[in-house]
Protein backbone atom coordinates (compact mmCIF):
# COMPACT_ATOMS: atom_id res chain seq x y z
CA UNK A 1 0.00 0.00 0.00
CA UNK A 2 1.13 3.51 -0.86
CA UNK A 3 0.23 4.34 2.65
CA UNK A 4 2.96 2.11 4.57
CA UNK A 5 5.39 3.04 1.74
CA UNK A 6 4.94 6.70 1.95
CA UNK A 7 5.04 6.21 6.22
CA UNK A 8 8.15 4.18 5.95
CA UNK A 9 9.92 6.90 4.18
CA UNK A 10 8.47 9.57 7.03
CA UNK A 11 10.46 6.94 9.47
CA UNK A 12 13.69 6.74 7.39
CA UNK A 13 13.64 10.27 7.15
CA UNK A 14 14.11 9.98 11.18
CA UNK A 15 17.26 7.96 10.69
CA UNK A 16 20.62 9.38 9.59
CA UNK A 17 21.01 10.05 6.15
CA UNK A 18 23.64 8.08 4.01
CA UNK A 19 24.81 11.63 2.23
CA UNK A 20 26.25 12.79 5.08
CA UNK A 21 24.93 11.65 8.18
CA UNK A 22 22.48 14.79 8.83
CA UNK A 23 18.91 13.17 9.54
CA UNK A 24 16.38 14.60 7.06
CA UNK A 25 13.84 16.71 9.06
CA UNK A 26 9.80 16.04 9.08
CA UNK A 27 8.05 18.10 6.32
CA UNK A 28 5.60 18.77 9.41
CA UNK A 29 6.34 18.36 13.25
CA UNK A 30 3.93 19.97 16.02
CA UNK A 31 4.11 19.33 19.33
CA UNK A 32 1.80 20.07 21.92
CA UNK A 33 0.15 23.21 19.94
CA UNK A 34 -2.24 25.53 21.37
CA UNK A 35 -4.03 28.09 20.02
CA UNK A 36 -6.42 30.24 21.25
CA UNK A 37 -8.69 33.36 20.08
CA UNK A 38 -9.70 35.42 23.15
CA UNK A 39 -12.20 32.65 25.09
CA UNK A 40 -12.81 30.63 21.57
CA UNK A 41 -9.94 27.27 22.22
CA UNK A 42 -9.46 26.86 18.28
CA UNK A 43 -6.74 24.18 18.66
CA UNK A 44 -6.19 21.76 21.77
CA UNK A 45 -2.86 20.13 22.05
CA UNK A 46 -2.40 19.23 18.88
CA UNK A 47 0.82 16.86 18.24
CA UNK A 48 1.46 15.90 14.09
CA UNK A 49 4.16 14.62 12.53
CA UNK A 50 4.12 14.45 8.61
CA UNK A 51 6.58 12.34 7.05
CA UNK A 52 8.32 13.81 3.08
CA UNK A 53 6.05 12.45 0.09
CA UNK A 54 3.00 11.84 2.63
CA UNK A 55 -0.40 12.93 1.07
CA UNK A 56 -2.40 14.08 4.28
CA UNK A 57 -6.29 14.62 4.73
CA UNK A 58 -6.82 16.69 7.51
CA UNK A 59 -10.76 15.85 7.79
CA UNK A 60 -13.30 17.85 10.08
CA UNK A 61 -16.00 19.85 10.71
CA UNK A 62 -16.30 23.59 10.20
CA UNK A 63 -14.55 25.17 13.41
CA UNK A 64 -12.93 22.28 14.12
CA UNK A 65 -9.44 23.93 14.31
CA UNK A 66 -8.08 23.33 10.68
CA UNK A 67 -6.94 26.62 9.49
CA UNK A 68 -6.15 27.42 12.54
CA UNK A 69 -3.56 24.74 12.68
CA UNK A 70 -2.97 25.20 8.93
CA UNK A 71 -1.84 29.15 9.47
CA UNK A 72 0.28 27.74 12.30
CA UNK A 73 2.31 25.66 9.70
CA UNK A 74 2.41 28.17 7.30
CA UNK A 75 3.73 30.67 9.79
CA UNK A 76 0.59 32.76 9.66
CA UNK A 77 -0.18 32.87 13.34
CA UNK A 78 1.72 31.79 15.91
CA UNK A 79 1.13 29.08 18.76
CA UNK A 80 0.11 29.91 22.43
CA UNK A 81 2.33 27.28 22.92
CA UNK A 82 4.12 24.13 21.66
CA UNK A 83 6.42 23.91 18.95
CA UNK A 84 5.96 24.57 15.22
CA UNK A 85 8.49 23.21 12.79
CA UNK A 86 8.78 22.63 8.92
CA UNK A 87 11.54 20.82 7.78
CA UNK A 88 13.26 21.09 11.01
CA UNK A 89 13.30 24.73 11.01
CA UNK A 90 10.84 27.64 11.57
CA UNK A 91 7.64 28.03 9.35
CA UNK A 92 8.61 31.30 8.31
CA UNK A 93 11.68 30.82 7.16
CA UNK A 94 11.04 27.61 5.12
CA UNK A 95 8.62 29.73 3.25
CA UNK A 96 11.24 32.00 2.59
CA UNK A 97 13.13 29.29 1.27
CA UNK A 98 10.62 28.20 -0.96
CA UNK A 99 10.15 24.88 0.51
CA UNK A 100 6.62 25.06 1.34
CA UNK A 101 3.66 26.91 -0.06
CA UNK A 102 -0.54 26.99 0.16
CA UNK A 103 -2.89 27.19 -1.72
CA UNK A 104 -5.51 29.57 0.32
CA UNK A 105 -9.51 28.89 0.82
CA UNK A 106 -10.79 32.05 -0.75
CA UNK A 107 -9.68 35.32 -1.57
CA UNK A 108 -5.98 35.94 -2.50
CA UNK A 109 -6.17 37.17 -5.91
CA UNK A 110 -6.27 40.42 -7.38
CA UNK A 111 -8.94 41.36 -9.80
CA UNK A 112 -7.18 43.88 -11.98
CA UNK A 113 -4.01 41.80 -12.57
CA UNK A 114 -4.69 38.90 -15.52
CA UNK A 115 -4.08 34.91 -14.51
CA UNK A 116 -0.24 35.27 -16.32
CA UNK A 117 0.76 39.12 -14.22
CA UNK A 118 -0.13 37.18 -11.19
CA UNK A 119 1.90 34.40 -11.96
CA UNK A 120 4.69 36.72 -12.46
CA UNK A 121 3.87 38.72 -9.47
CA UNK A 122 4.24 35.64 -7.12
CA UNK A 123 7.93 34.16 -9.12
CA UNK A 124 8.95 37.74 -8.57
CA UNK A 125 9.50 37.07 -4.91
CA UNK A 126 10.82 34.24 -4.88
CA UNK A 127 15.18 33.40 -5.04
CA UNK A 128 14.09 30.26 -7.58
CA UNK A 129 10.71 29.63 -9.58
CA UNK A 130 9.63 27.52 -12.21
CA UNK A 131 8.97 29.28 -15.19
CA UNK A 132 5.61 30.67 -15.46
CA UNK A 133 4.64 29.01 -18.58
CA UNK A 134 5.05 25.93 -17.18
CA UNK A 135 2.97 26.21 -14.20
CA UNK A 136 0.40 27.64 -15.65
CA UNK A 137 0.07 24.60 -18.06
CA UNK A 138 0.53 22.04 -14.97
CA UNK A 139 -2.33 23.97 -13.57
CA UNK A 140 -4.01 23.74 -16.76
CA UNK A 141 -4.86 27.35 -17.27
CA UNK A 142 -2.16 28.10 -19.92
CA UNK A 143 -5.28 29.36 -22.21
CA UNK A 144 -6.11 32.19 -20.20
CA UNK A 145 -2.99 33.42 -19.11
CA UNK A 146 -4.10 37.10 -20.29
CA UNK A 147 -7.62 37.31 -18.84
CA UNK A 148 -7.90 39.59 -15.88
CA UNK A 149 -8.76 37.46 -12.80
CA UNK A 150 -11.53 39.15 -11.95
CA UNK A 151 -13.01 37.86 -14.97
CA UNK A 152 -11.88 33.94 -14.34
CA UNK A 153 -14.63 31.60 -13.01
CA UNK A 154 -14.21 30.52 -9.64
CA UNK A 155 -12.75 26.96 -10.51
CA UNK A 156 -9.89 28.93 -12.86
CA UNK A 157 -9.37 31.29 -9.49
CA UNK A 158 -8.49 28.15 -7.96
CA UNK A 159 -6.26 26.65 -10.74
CA UNK A 160 -4.55 29.75 -10.51
CA UNK A 161 -4.44 29.61 -7.13
CA UNK A 162 -2.33 26.27 -7.59
CA UNK A 163 -0.26 27.70 -10.74
CA UNK A 164 1.09 30.14 -7.92
CA UNK A 165 1.62 27.31 -5.38
CA UNK A 166 3.54 25.42 -7.62
CA UNK A 167 5.90 28.69 -8.59
CA UNK A 168 8.57 27.51 -6.09
CA UNK A 169 8.46 24.35 -6.72
CA UNK A 170 7.70 23.22 -3.03
CA UNK A 171 8.36 20.29 -1.01
CA UNK A 172 5.20 21.15 0.64
CA UNK A 173 2.27 21.90 -0.60
CA UNK A 174 -1.02 23.07 1.86
CA UNK A 175 -4.35 22.71 0.50
CA UNK A 176 -6.94 24.39 2.41
CA UNK A 177 -10.43 23.59 1.08
CA UNK A 178 -9.16 23.59 -2.37
CA UNK A 179 -12.21 22.98 -4.17
CA UNK A 180 -14.66 24.75 -2.06
CA UNK A 181 -17.57 25.85 -4.45
CA UNK A 182 -16.47 24.20 -7.56
CA UNK A 183 -18.92 21.68 -9.12
CA UNK A 184 -17.87 18.29 -9.57
CA UNK A 185 -16.14 17.93 -12.90
CA UNK A 186 -13.72 20.84 -12.09
CA UNK A 187 -13.07 19.01 -8.52
CA UNK A 188 -12.43 15.92 -10.49
CA UNK A 189 -10.03 17.60 -12.82
CA UNK A 190 -8.08 19.95 -9.70
CA UNK A 191 -7.55 16.38 -8.11
CA UNK A 192 -6.21 14.63 -11.01
CA UNK A 193 -3.65 18.00 -11.43
CA UNK A 194 -2.46 17.37 -7.72
CA UNK A 195 -2.38 13.64 -7.65
CA UNK A 196 -0.06 14.16 -10.96
CA UNK A 197 1.74 16.41 -9.00
CA UNK A 198 1.86 14.39 -5.62
CA UNK A 199 3.58 11.53 -7.97
CA UNK A 200 6.39 13.62 -8.16
CA UNK A 201 7.08 13.00 -4.58
CA UNK A 202 5.69 16.45 -3.47
CA UNK A 203 4.63 16.13 0.16
CA UNK A 204 0.71 17.26 0.17
CA UNK A 205 -1.34 18.14 3.02
CA UNK A 206 -5.11 19.30 2.08
CA UNK A 207 -7.84 20.44 4.65
CA UNK A 208 -11.19 19.42 3.47
CA UNK A 209 -14.62 18.73 4.74
CA UNK A 210 -15.74 16.65 1.58
CA UNK A 211 -15.34 13.08 2.55
CA UNK A 212 -15.11 11.27 -0.21
CA UNK A 213 -11.98 13.36 -1.39
CA UNK A 214 -10.10 12.69 1.66
CA UNK A 215 -11.12 9.01 1.11
CA UNK A 216 -9.82 9.09 -2.57
CA UNK A 217 -6.89 11.34 -2.75
CA UNK A 218 -5.33 11.15 0.90
CA UNK A 219 -3.00 8.01 2.09
CA UNK A 220 -3.37 9.26 5.28
CA UNK A 221 -6.21 10.89 7.18
CA UNK A 222 -6.13 12.84 10.46
CA UNK A 223 -9.42 13.85 11.70
CA UNK A 224 -9.72 16.53 13.96
CA UNK A 225 -12.17 17.64 16.18
CA UNK A 226 -12.62 20.78 18.38
CA UNK A 227 -9.29 21.56 18.45
CA UNK A 228 -8.09 17.87 19.14
CA UNK A 229 -6.90 15.22 16.81
CA UNK A 230 -9.52 12.38 17.09
CA UNK A 231 -8.40 10.00 14.25
CA UNK A 232 -5.17 9.02 12.25
CA UNK A 233 -4.65 6.53 9.71
CA UNK A 234 -5.25 5.17 7.00
CA UNK A 235 -9.13 5.67 5.41
CA UNK A 236 -9.62 1.99 5.86
CA UNK A 237 -8.37 2.43 9.22
CA UNK A 238 -10.05 5.12 10.41
CA UNK A 239 -13.23 3.71 9.28
CA UNK A 240 -12.55 0.76 11.49
CA UNK A 241 -12.35 3.37 14.44
CA UNK A 242 -16.16 3.64 14.34
CA UNK A 243 -17.20 -0.07 15.51
CA UNK A 244 -21.01 -0.89 14.84
CA UNK A 245 -23.45 -0.08 12.33
CA UNK A 246 -25.88 3.14 11.48
CA UNK A 247 -29.99 2.99 11.61
CA UNK A 248 -31.49 5.67 9.03
CA UNK A 249 -35.05 6.19 10.05
CA UNK A 250 -38.17 8.42 8.86
CA UNK A 251 -39.14 9.77 12.49
CA UNK A 252 -40.73 12.72 12.91
CA UNK A 253 -39.73 14.74 16.64
CA UNK A 254 -37.38 12.25 17.12
CA UNK A 255 -36.47 11.97 20.97
CA UNK A 256 -32.37 12.24 20.63
CA UNK A 257 -31.93 12.62 24.21
CA UNK A 258 -33.45 9.50 25.11
CA UNK A 259 -32.42 7.60 22.02
CA UNK A 260 -28.72 8.81 23.00
CA UNK A 261 -29.61 6.99 26.58
CA UNK A 262 -29.94 4.09 25.29
CA UNK A 263 -27.72 0.71 25.42
CA UNK A 264 -24.34 0.80 23.39
CA UNK A 265 -26.11 4.32 21.37
CA UNK A 266 -22.50 6.04 20.60
CA UNK A 267 -24.20 8.67 18.42
CA UNK A 268 -27.72 10.15 17.77
CA UNK A 269 -28.36 12.72 15.06
CA UNK A 270 -31.49 14.51 13.60
CA UNK A 271 -31.46 15.62 9.86
CA UNK A 272 -35.43 16.89 10.02
CA UNK A 273 -37.74 13.76 10.06
CA UNK A 274 -34.79 11.97 9.62
CA UNK A 275 -32.58 10.18 12.38
CA UNK A 276 -29.28 8.17 12.18
CA UNK A 277 -28.54 6.22 15.12
CA UNK A 278 -25.17 5.44 15.34
CA UNK A 279 -24.74 1.89 17.85
CA UNK A 280 -22.93 -1.37 18.51
CA UNK A 281 -25.97 -2.66 19.15
CA UNK A 282 -28.17 -1.76 16.23
CA UNK A 283 -30.87 -4.76 16.44
CA UNK A 284 -31.86 -3.36 20.27
CA UNK A 285 -32.38 -0.15 18.68
CA UNK A 286 -34.39 -1.39 14.98
CA UNK A 287 -36.80 -3.56 17.56
CA UNK A 288 -37.84 -0.91 19.95
CA UNK A 289 -37.62 2.14 17.10
CA UNK A 290 -40.47 -0.33 15.28
CA UNK A 291 -42.43 -1.29 17.75
CA UNK A 292 -42.53 1.41 20.34
CA UNK A 293 -42.28 4.57 18.01
CA UNK A 294 -43.95 5.40 14.80
CA UNK A 295 -40.39 4.77 13.31
CA UNK A 296 -40.76 3.67 9.43
CA UNK A 297 -38.18 3.73 6.62
CA UNK A 298 -35.45 1.93 8.03
CA UNK A 299 -32.39 1.15 7.25
CA UNK A 300 -29.43 -0.18 8.41
CA UNK A 301 -25.89 0.03 7.36
CA UNK A 302 -22.26 -0.59 8.39
CA UNK A 303 -20.12 2.47 8.78
CA UNK A 304 -18.32 4.22 5.90
CA UNK A 305 -15.75 7.07 6.59
CA UNK A 306 -18.87 9.24 7.22
CA UNK A 307 -20.06 7.20 10.26
CA UNK A 308 -16.55 7.30 11.42
CA UNK A 309 -16.16 10.94 10.64
CA UNK A 310 -19.92 11.32 12.67
CA UNK A 311 -19.04 8.90 15.77
CA UNK A 312 -15.65 10.69 16.19
CA UNK A 313 -16.69 14.10 15.43
CA UNK A 314 -20.59 14.91 16.70
CA UNK A 315 -21.77 16.00 19.55
CA UNK A 316 -22.09 12.29 21.34
CA UNK A 317 -18.20 11.90 20.78
CA UNK A 318 -15.80 11.42 23.31
CA UNK A 319 -12.25 13.45 23.34
CA UNK A 320 -9.62 11.62 21.87
CA UNK A 321 -9.81 8.07 21.68
CA UNK A 322 -8.70 4.75 19.51
CA UNK A 323 -6.41 2.18 19.13
CA UNK A 324 -3.59 3.74 20.96
CA UNK A 325 -5.02 4.08 24.23
CA UNK A 326 -5.57 7.18 26.77
CA UNK A 327 -2.08 8.64 25.86
CA UNK A 328 -3.16 10.21 21.86
CA UNK A 329 -5.28 9.75 19.61
CA UNK A 330 -5.97 6.96 17.13
CA UNK A 331 -2.25 6.32 15.22
CA UNK A 332 -2.27 3.10 12.78
CA UNK A 333 1.61 3.35 12.61
CA UNK A 334 4.03 4.23 15.45
CA UNK B 1 12.98 7.03 -2.77
CA UNK B 2 14.24 9.51 -5.12
CA UNK B 3 12.92 12.31 -3.30
CA UNK B 4 15.18 12.01 -0.55
CA UNK B 5 18.16 13.51 -2.43
CA UNK B 6 15.78 16.02 -3.71
CA UNK B 7 14.88 17.19 -0.34
CA UNK B 8 17.97 16.88 0.72
CA UNK B 9 19.22 19.87 -1.65
CA UNK B 10 15.84 21.58 -1.25
CA UNK B 11 16.63 22.30 2.27
CA UNK B 12 19.88 23.92 0.93
CA UNK B 13 17.73 26.69 -0.59
CA UNK B 14 18.63 30.23 0.13
CA UNK B 15 15.83 33.02 0.84
CA UNK B 16 15.89 35.91 -1.50
CA UNK B 17 17.74 38.84 -1.00
CA UNK B 18 16.40 42.12 0.36
CA UNK B 19 13.11 40.66 1.55
CA UNK B 20 12.00 39.47 -1.78
CA UNK B 21 11.89 43.11 -3.18
CA UNK B 22 12.86 43.20 -7.49
CA UNK B 23 12.10 45.80 -10.01
CA UNK B 24 9.85 43.14 -11.59
CA UNK B 25 7.61 43.60 -9.12
CA UNK B 26 7.47 46.72 -9.44
CA UNK B 27 6.70 46.90 -12.84
CA UNK B 28 3.87 44.83 -12.64
CA UNK B 29 2.43 47.39 -9.45
CA UNK B 30 2.45 50.02 -11.88
CA UNK B 31 1.08 48.24 -15.11
CA UNK B 32 -1.79 47.32 -12.95
CA UNK B 33 -2.31 50.67 -11.41
CA UNK B 34 -2.15 52.16 -15.48
CA UNK B 35 -5.52 49.95 -15.55
CA UNK B 36 -7.03 51.64 -12.63
CA UNK B 37 -8.92 54.63 -14.20
CA UNK B 38 -10.39 56.42 -10.95
CA UNK B 39 -6.39 55.96 -9.75
CA UNK B 40 -5.65 58.03 -12.99
CA UNK B 41 -8.16 60.56 -12.85
CA UNK B 42 -6.84 61.83 -9.49
CA UNK B 43 -3.50 61.99 -10.11
CA UNK B 44 -3.06 62.95 -13.66
CA UNK B 45 -6.51 64.03 -14.84
CA UNK B 46 -7.77 66.18 -11.97
CA UNK B 47 -4.65 68.27 -11.71
CA UNK B 48 -3.85 68.87 -15.20
CA UNK B 49 -7.94 70.00 -15.70
CA UNK B 50 -7.13 71.87 -12.38
CA UNK B 51 -4.08 73.68 -13.42
CA UNK B 52 -5.82 74.82 -16.62
CA UNK B 53 -8.76 76.82 -14.23
CA UNK B 54 -6.62 78.07 -11.43
CA UNK B 55 -2.94 78.22 -12.91
CA UNK B 56 -3.72 79.60 -16.53
CA UNK B 57 -6.32 81.61 -17.20
CA UNK B 58 -6.62 84.45 -15.17
CA UNK B 59 -5.66 87.88 -15.18
CA UNK B 60 -2.78 88.15 -12.58
CA UNK B 61 -0.75 85.01 -13.56
CA UNK B 62 1.83 87.07 -15.43
CA UNK B 63 2.24 88.77 -11.40
CA UNK B 64 5.99 88.44 -10.45
CA UNK B 65 6.94 86.25 -7.77
CA UNK B 66 10.32 85.77 -6.46
CA UNK B 67 12.17 84.26 -9.51
CA UNK B 68 9.27 83.59 -11.46
CA UNK B 69 5.73 84.55 -11.81
CA UNK B 70 2.46 83.33 -10.28
CA UNK B 71 1.92 80.81 -13.25
CA UNK B 72 5.18 79.26 -11.95
CA UNK B 73 3.55 79.18 -8.18
CA UNK B 74 0.69 77.85 -9.64
CA UNK B 75 1.89 74.94 -11.19
CA UNK B 76 4.30 74.09 -8.48
CA UNK B 77 1.19 74.17 -6.33
CA UNK B 78 -0.87 71.78 -8.85
CA UNK B 79 1.84 69.77 -9.14
CA UNK B 80 2.24 69.22 -5.48
CA UNK B 81 -1.75 68.40 -5.15
CA UNK B 82 -1.35 66.04 -8.11
CA UNK B 83 2.24 63.85 -6.45
CA UNK B 84 -0.19 63.80 -3.46
CA UNK B 85 -2.84 62.42 -4.48
CA UNK B 86 -0.93 59.60 -6.70
CA UNK B 87 1.31 58.57 -4.04
CA UNK B 88 -1.59 58.57 -1.18
CA UNK B 89 -3.84 56.98 -3.35
CA UNK B 90 -1.32 53.82 -4.36
CA UNK B 91 -0.74 53.58 -0.29
CA UNK B 92 -4.60 53.33 0.20
CA UNK B 93 -4.48 50.70 -2.43
CA UNK B 94 -3.23 48.16 0.47
CA UNK B 95 -6.91 48.94 1.83
CA UNK B 96 -8.42 46.75 -1.35
CA UNK B 97 -5.42 44.27 -0.77
CA UNK B 98 -5.94 43.55 2.88
CA UNK B 99 -9.92 43.32 1.70
CA UNK B 100 -9.19 40.42 -1.39
CA UNK B 101 -6.87 38.59 1.01
CA UNK B 102 -4.34 39.09 -1.13
CA UNK B 103 -1.84 40.57 1.79
CA UNK B 104 -2.65 37.56 3.25
CA UNK B 105 -1.54 34.95 0.31
CA UNK B 106 1.65 37.83 0.16
CA UNK B 107 2.55 36.14 3.25
CA UNK B 108 3.09 33.31 2.04
CA UNK B 109 5.74 34.43 0.16
CA UNK B 110 9.17 35.40 0.86
CA UNK B 111 8.26 39.28 0.68
CA UNK B 112 9.09 40.89 3.85
CA UNK B 113 6.87 43.88 4.68
CA UNK B 114 9.51 46.14 4.79
CA UNK B 115 9.97 44.97 1.00
CA UNK B 116 6.29 45.21 0.08
CA UNK B 117 6.03 48.72 1.64
CA UNK B 118 9.21 49.90 -0.54
CA UNK B 119 7.35 48.33 -3.45
CA UNK B 120 4.09 50.17 -2.77
CA UNK B 121 6.30 53.50 -2.24
CA UNK B 122 8.40 53.37 -5.49
CA UNK B 123 5.15 52.22 -7.51
CA UNK B 124 3.65 55.53 -5.73
CA UNK B 125 6.74 57.39 -7.05
CA UNK B 126 6.54 56.04 -10.55
CA UNK B 127 2.69 57.71 -10.54
CA UNK B 128 3.77 60.64 -8.67
CA UNK B 129 6.47 61.30 -11.22
CA UNK B 130 3.63 60.67 -14.28
CA UNK B 131 1.28 63.40 -12.27
CA UNK B 132 4.40 66.30 -11.62
CA UNK B 133 5.17 65.44 -15.50
CA UNK B 134 1.92 65.99 -16.95
CA UNK B 135 1.44 69.45 -15.01
CA UNK B 136 5.11 70.70 -15.96
CA UNK B 137 4.35 69.39 -19.63
CA UNK B 138 1.40 71.58 -19.73
CA UNK B 139 2.85 74.49 -18.16
CA UNK B 140 5.18 74.06 -20.59
CA UNK B 141 3.86 74.38 -23.84
CA UNK B 142 1.09 77.13 -22.83
CA UNK B 143 3.85 79.46 -22.84
CA UNK B 144 2.72 81.44 -19.46
CA UNK B 145 5.03 79.88 -16.97
CA UNK B 146 8.05 82.33 -16.01
CA UNK B 147 10.77 80.37 -14.39
CA UNK B 148 14.55 80.04 -14.76
CA UNK B 149 15.23 76.85 -16.64
CA UNK B 150 17.03 75.15 -13.18
CA UNK B 151 13.95 75.82 -10.70
CA UNK B 152 11.45 73.64 -12.95
CA UNK B 153 14.20 70.70 -12.42
CA UNK B 154 15.04 71.42 -8.90
CA UNK B 155 10.93 72.97 -7.88
CA UNK B 156 10.04 69.71 -9.87
CA UNK B 157 12.15 67.24 -8.13
CA UNK B 158 11.07 68.33 -4.71
CA UNK B 159 7.38 67.77 -5.37
CA UNK B 160 7.91 64.58 -6.45
CA UNK B 161 10.15 63.80 -3.54
CA UNK B 162 7.87 65.48 -1.20
CA UNK B 163 5.04 63.91 -2.03
CA UNK B 164 6.08 60.27 -0.62
CA UNK B 165 4.89 62.13 2.69
CA UNK B 166 1.44 61.25 1.79
CA UNK B 167 2.50 57.76 0.58
CA UNK B 168 3.00 57.21 4.22
CA UNK B 169 -0.48 58.75 4.50
CA UNK B 170 -2.23 56.59 2.28
CA UNK B 171 -0.56 53.64 4.05
CA UNK B 172 -1.82 54.44 7.51
CA UNK B 173 -5.06 55.54 6.18
CA UNK B 174 -5.42 52.21 4.09
CA UNK B 175 -4.26 50.01 6.97
CA UNK B 176 -6.81 51.92 8.98
CA UNK B 177 -10.20 52.11 7.32
CA UNK B 178 -12.39 49.53 5.39
CA UNK B 179 -11.50 49.59 1.31
CA UNK B 180 -15.05 50.49 0.24
CA UNK B 181 -14.81 54.72 0.83
CA UNK B 182 -10.95 54.93 1.38
CA UNK B 183 -10.54 56.31 -1.71
CA UNK B 184 -13.00 59.02 -1.00
CA UNK B 185 -12.00 59.73 2.14
CA UNK B 186 -8.47 60.27 1.00
CA UNK B 187 -9.46 62.64 -1.49
CA UNK B 188 -11.87 64.78 0.48
CA UNK B 189 -8.62 64.70 2.91
CA UNK B 190 -6.18 65.80 0.29
CA UNK B 191 -8.85 68.17 -1.06
CA UNK B 192 -8.80 69.86 2.55
CA UNK B 193 -5.44 70.32 3.12
CA UNK B 194 -4.33 71.49 -0.16
CA UNK B 195 -6.79 74.30 0.64
CA UNK B 196 -5.26 74.79 4.29
CA UNK B 197 -2.01 74.37 2.34
CA UNK B 198 -2.92 77.51 -0.02
CA UNK B 199 -2.69 74.91 -2.90
CA UNK B 200 -6.20 76.39 -4.76
CA UNK B 201 -6.31 79.93 -3.09
CA UNK B 202 -3.15 82.50 -2.04
CA UNK B 203 -3.53 81.74 2.22
CA UNK B 204 -3.26 85.80 2.00
CA UNK B 205 -6.80 85.69 1.01
CA UNK B 206 -7.78 83.87 4.49
CA UNK B 207 -8.89 85.00 7.90
CA UNK B 208 -6.11 85.44 9.88
CA UNK B 209 -8.27 82.64 12.42
CA UNK B 210 -7.51 80.62 9.25
CA UNK B 211 -3.99 81.46 8.26
CA UNK B 212 -2.71 80.14 12.26
CA UNK B 213 -4.76 76.75 11.83
CA UNK B 214 -3.42 76.49 8.26
CA UNK B 215 0.52 76.47 9.46
CA UNK B 216 -0.69 73.29 11.57
CA UNK B 217 -1.98 71.01 8.83
CA UNK B 218 0.06 68.45 6.79
CA UNK B 219 0.70 70.00 3.69
CA UNK B 220 1.38 73.19 4.68
CA UNK B 221 5.42 73.11 5.85
CA UNK B 222 5.57 70.64 2.34
CA UNK B 223 4.01 73.32 0.29
CA UNK B 224 6.18 75.82 1.54
CA UNK B 225 9.55 74.34 0.98
CA UNK B 226 8.78 73.65 -2.52
CA UNK B 227 7.85 76.56 -3.59
CA UNK B 228 10.80 78.15 -1.25
CA UNK B 229 13.55 78.01 -4.68
CA UNK B 230 10.79 80.05 -6.47
CA UNK B 231 9.49 82.19 -4.23
CA UNK B 232 12.66 82.98 -1.93
CA UNK B 233 12.66 85.38 1.20
CA UNK B 234 13.87 83.55 4.30
CA UNK B 235 13.72 79.83 4.89
CA UNK B 236 11.16 79.29 8.50
CA UNK B 237 11.37 76.74 10.93
CA UNK B 238 8.50 76.03 11.34
CA UNK B 239 7.92 74.65 7.67
CA UNK B 240 10.71 72.41 8.57
CA UNK B 241 8.97 71.08 12.12
CA UNK B 242 5.59 70.80 10.24
CA UNK B 243 6.65 68.36 7.82
CA UNK B 244 9.11 66.28 9.80
CA UNK B 245 5.87 66.18 12.85
CA UNK B 246 3.76 64.96 10.21
CA UNK B 247 5.96 62.36 8.14
CA UNK B 248 6.65 61.12 11.65
CA UNK B 249 2.95 61.02 12.57
CA UNK B 250 2.31 59.03 9.22
CA UNK B 251 5.32 56.89 9.42
CA UNK B 252 4.55 55.91 13.00
CA UNK B 253 0.80 55.15 12.31
CA UNK B 254 1.32 52.87 8.92
CA UNK B 255 3.98 51.19 11.24
CA UNK B 256 1.21 50.10 14.11
CA UNK B 257 -1.33 49.26 11.53
CA UNK B 258 1.28 47.47 9.81
CA UNK B 259 2.36 45.31 13.09
CA UNK B 260 -1.26 45.15 14.27
CA UNK B 261 -2.11 43.47 11.01
CA UNK B 262 0.21 41.12 10.91
CA UNK B 263 -0.35 40.05 14.09
CA UNK B 264 -4.08 39.91 13.18
CA UNK B 265 -4.46 37.72 10.21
Amino acid sequence: MTVRMARDGAEAAGVPGPRDGAPLPLAVDLRGVHKSFGPVQAVRGVALAIGSGEVMAFLGPNGAGKTSTIDMILGLSRPDAGAVEVYGMAPRQAVRKGLVSAVMQAGGLLKDLTVAETAQYTASLFAVSRPVGEVLERAGISAIGGRLVGKCSGGEQQRLRFAMALIPDPELLILDEPTQGMDVEGRRGFWKAIRDDAALGRTIVFATHYLEEADAYADRIVLISKGQIVADGTAAEVKGLASGRTIRATLPGADAAGLRAMPGVEGVEVRGDTVLIHSGDTDAVARWLLTQTPARDLEITSRGLEDAFIALTGDGAASPSGPSGPSGPARAAT
Amino acid sequence: MTAQPALAAALERKPPPLGGFRAATVRLEVRRLLRNRRTMVFALVLPVLFFWGFGLNNSYVHQRVGHGNLSAVEMISIALYGAVSATATCGAMVSIERAAGWSRQLRVTPLSSTAYIVIKMLTSLVLAAGSVFAVYLIGAVTNKVSMPADLWVITGLCVWIGSLLFAAFGLFIGYLLPSENVTQIIALALTLCSFAAGLFIPLSQFSPGLQTFAKFTPLYGLSQLVHYPLVGGTLQWGWIVNLAVWLALFVTGATWRLRHDTARV
